[in-house]
């Protein structure tokens, strides 16, 4: 499989009163046809910027990519014109938003919202577009498309309206969706037939995905690899299995610690990660996560870690001391 | 119906069948009239010193059910006693009273707090309100301390709302709670809104204070894994009814009712070895709406299992084994 979307030394900077943040400092990541990627971390991480830079949809003139390459097909999207980029859009990489009522216009028909792309994009005469939109809806599983076309987003629920965005996600048949917590709305019976919808699609129609999200429990059940970012920085990436069977930076070891888990044994105690997330206006020197690491050692304020393999091929970590990491399975928690 | 008790001892909180219906429509606007539902006759009882899950997914009643024993609603039908007292019956001195030791620690600690005012002086508001503690000074104090209890620094009183993160939020209402030195707490999806590596401090904390001051809770949440860290017992709520109810082990280890069996199949596990072997219980369809809910068990539209009676038969919450509740033909 070749890389369909190679992200070099991205970086994307917000002025705001506090002054600038940096909420994407040289992040490098990448996407195979047809694989699912996870980019996941806390709020405030980058991994929502991430996403909409590679859309070029940055609010300007507070948010500007100011460095780095976003190689899709070859082709660097940053470098490409309004009209050119706004066909990327749609119709070569789509976007799936958490919560889809405020993406979704609420004056136009259901019916309208997907044909406009099939006709933009594809030049589809509007009774084909018709045809096809139905036929979208019943593959994202709505009933009866043919009554439900000519309704409006408001007549939808929560649950049925994230499946009209992805329905609309497909029309143009993308080679990646940029999936940004598709589910995070939604109750946790809705969740798992969304993912599980998603996930069929995208082996169906060999669709990559990129699937943002804070849900440790999602990215183990649904991603190939995981990117895991921390105050605008990847800290770890490697397969699902990897990162979840051995951790190698602390803060991904924390994550995986402090939530309680429904297949272990009750823990007396929960091992939460102490502190508070970083100000990204006033980020420390050297590693961001240091202030909170157990771990932490000298260097770490002075130094920045780099990425560095570590482990089984594809695992790469940004800690000074990965190597002293056990794994996450060991017994935790009792202290009190 | 018996009201569904958890062991032995008095109750200090016991809500017996309670309904909550709420009229929509007509109005200015005209619509559709109608009946919803929101709460559906639901009956428990926490004991001191317990806490008590209550779990289900949005519209299913559990926060109105939190409101009505906070007195934030008034029940349509019903009895919500409290330390011995139905809270329908007391008069407004009375129930001053009541809602001082009857506290609430909401989803958003942002929009709960007032943005213009110091977390020092919010949380000694309360305190002089209430006749709590006298002058100004003590009060002062008090808050500080107040402010030790959830973690945080003397300085953070100084502080406003919007130079706090989440986590410290999430405190401050919690020392606001404090304050009012409560019986029972209420907390309505306390951590929800928070991230991950916050979550399990607040949990640790309003377990450190369950223990120090010996609190009584009622845990109102969507998060099936953090419910059963916390709660001694498990009450798990669809479309205004409580469908299943036991102590912790029994509710996770021995579900019952096909919806509660559902709800923890839905749950991912952050392990990509066990997902991949994990057989997974997708329900069909959505909650109905609480307008017009489905005949006989309201979950019988989406259940995997039922028969032509489901569709018939409203099933009662029974004792199926001794402590443990369920609204099931086929329990």
């Amino acid at each position: 499989m070749g890389s369909l979307l190679d992200v070099v030394d991205l970086q994307t900077q917000f002025v705001t009163r506090g002054g600038v943040v940096r909420a994407v400092d040289g992040v490098s990541w990448d996407v195979a046809e047809g694989e699912t990627v996870a980019l996941v971390g806390e709020s405030g991480c980058g991994k929502s910027v991430s996403a909409l830079s590679i859309m070029r949809l940055v609010a300007a003139p507070a948010g500007r990519v100011v460095g780095g390459r976003i190689l899709f097909k070859g082709r660097d999207l940053l470098q490409l014109d309004e009209e050119s980029m706004r066909r990327v859009r749609g119709s070569e990489i789509a976007m799936i938003f958490q919560e889809p009522m405020t993406s979704l216009n609420p004056v136009l028909t259901i019916g309208r919202q997907i044909t406009e792309g099939l006709e933009t994009h594809l030049g589809m005469a509007p009774t084909a577009a018709r045809a096809r939109a139905a036929e979208l809806l019943s593959m994202v599983g709505i009933p009866d498309p043919a009554r439900r076309l000519p309704q409006y987003p408001h007549q939808f629920s929560g649950g049925m309206r994230q499946r009209m965005m992805i329905a609309m996600a497909l029309a143009c048949e993308p080679a990646l969706v940029l999936a940004d917590e598709p589910t995070t709305a939604l109750d946790v019976t809705i969740q798992a037939q969304i993912l599980e919808l998603m996930k069929s699609l995208s082996r169906r129609l060999g669709v990559a995905m990129l699937m943002i999200t804070h849900n440790l429990g999602i990215v183990a059940r649904y991603a190939d690899r995981v990117n895991v970012m921390y105050a605008g920085k990847i800290i770890e990436r490697g397969t699902a299995r990897e990162i979840y069977a051995t951790p190698r930076h602390p803060y991904t070891l924390g994550l995986l610690r402090s939530v309680p888990r429904l297949d272990e044994p009750r823990r007396a105690r929960l091992d939460p990660i102490e502190g508070q997330p970083p100000d990204l206006t006033r980020l420390p020197g050297g590693c961001a996560f240091a202030p909170r690491c157990a771990f932490r050692v000298e260097r770490c304020a002075v130094e920045t870690p780099p990425l560095r393999p570590i482990g089984a091929p594809g695992h790469v970590t940004a800690c000074w001391e990965a190597e002293r990491l056990t794994a996450v399975r060991e017994p935790v928690g009792g202290r009190r | 119906m018996s009201t569904p008790r958890g062991g032995t001892g008095e109750a200090l909180l016991e809500v017996r069948n309670l309904v909550k219906h709420f009229e929509i429509g007509g109005g200015l606007f005209g619509g559709r009239r109608g009946l919803v539902r929101a709460v559906d006759g639901v009956s428990f009882s926490i004991r001191p010193g317990e806490t008590l899950g209550l779990v289900g997914e949005s519209g299913c009643g559990k926060t109105t059910t939190g409101r009505c024993i906070l007195q934030l609603e008034l029940p349509t039908s019903g009895d919500i006693v409290f330390e011995g007292r139905e809270l329908s019956k007391l008069g407004p001195d009375d129930m001053r009273a009541v809602r001082r030791r009857l506290q609430v620690i909401f989803q958003d600690p942002y929009s709960s707090l007032n943005p213009r005012m110091t977390v020092g002086e919010m949380i000694a508001e309360p305190l002089a309100v209430h006749d709590i503690v006298h002058g100004a000074a003590a009060r002062r104090d008090r808050a500080r301390q107040l402010l030790r209890h959830v973690g945080l620094l003397p300085q953070h009183a100084a502080r406003y709302p919007h130079q706090l993160s989440g986590g410290q939020r999430q405190r401050v209402g919690i020392a606001r709670a404090l304050a009012m030195e409560p019986a029972l707490i209420v907390c309505d999806e306390p951590v929800s809104a928070l991230d991950v590596s916050i979550q399990a401090q607040i949990i640790n904390l309003l377990e450190d204070l369950q223990a120090e001051f010996g609190l009584t809770y009622l845990f109102i949440a969507h998060d099936l894994a953090v419910v059963r860290h916390i709660s001694d017992r498990v009450a798990v709520m669809y479309l205004g009814k409580i469908v299943e109810m036991a102590d912790r082990k029994t509710l996770y280890d021995d579900p019952l009712h096909p919806y509660t069996r559902a709800l923890l199949s839905a749950v991912p596990i952050p392990d990509p070895e066990l997902e991949a072997r994990r057989e997974h219980l997708v329900l069909r369809g959505e909650v109905p709406s609480p307008l017009d809910p489905p005949s006989g068990c309201v979950f019988h539209p989406r259940c995997p299992i039922a028969e032509d009676r489901c569709r018939r038969v409203v099933p009662e919450l029974r004792e199926v084994k001794p402590g443990h509740w369920a609204a099931c033909l086929l329990a």
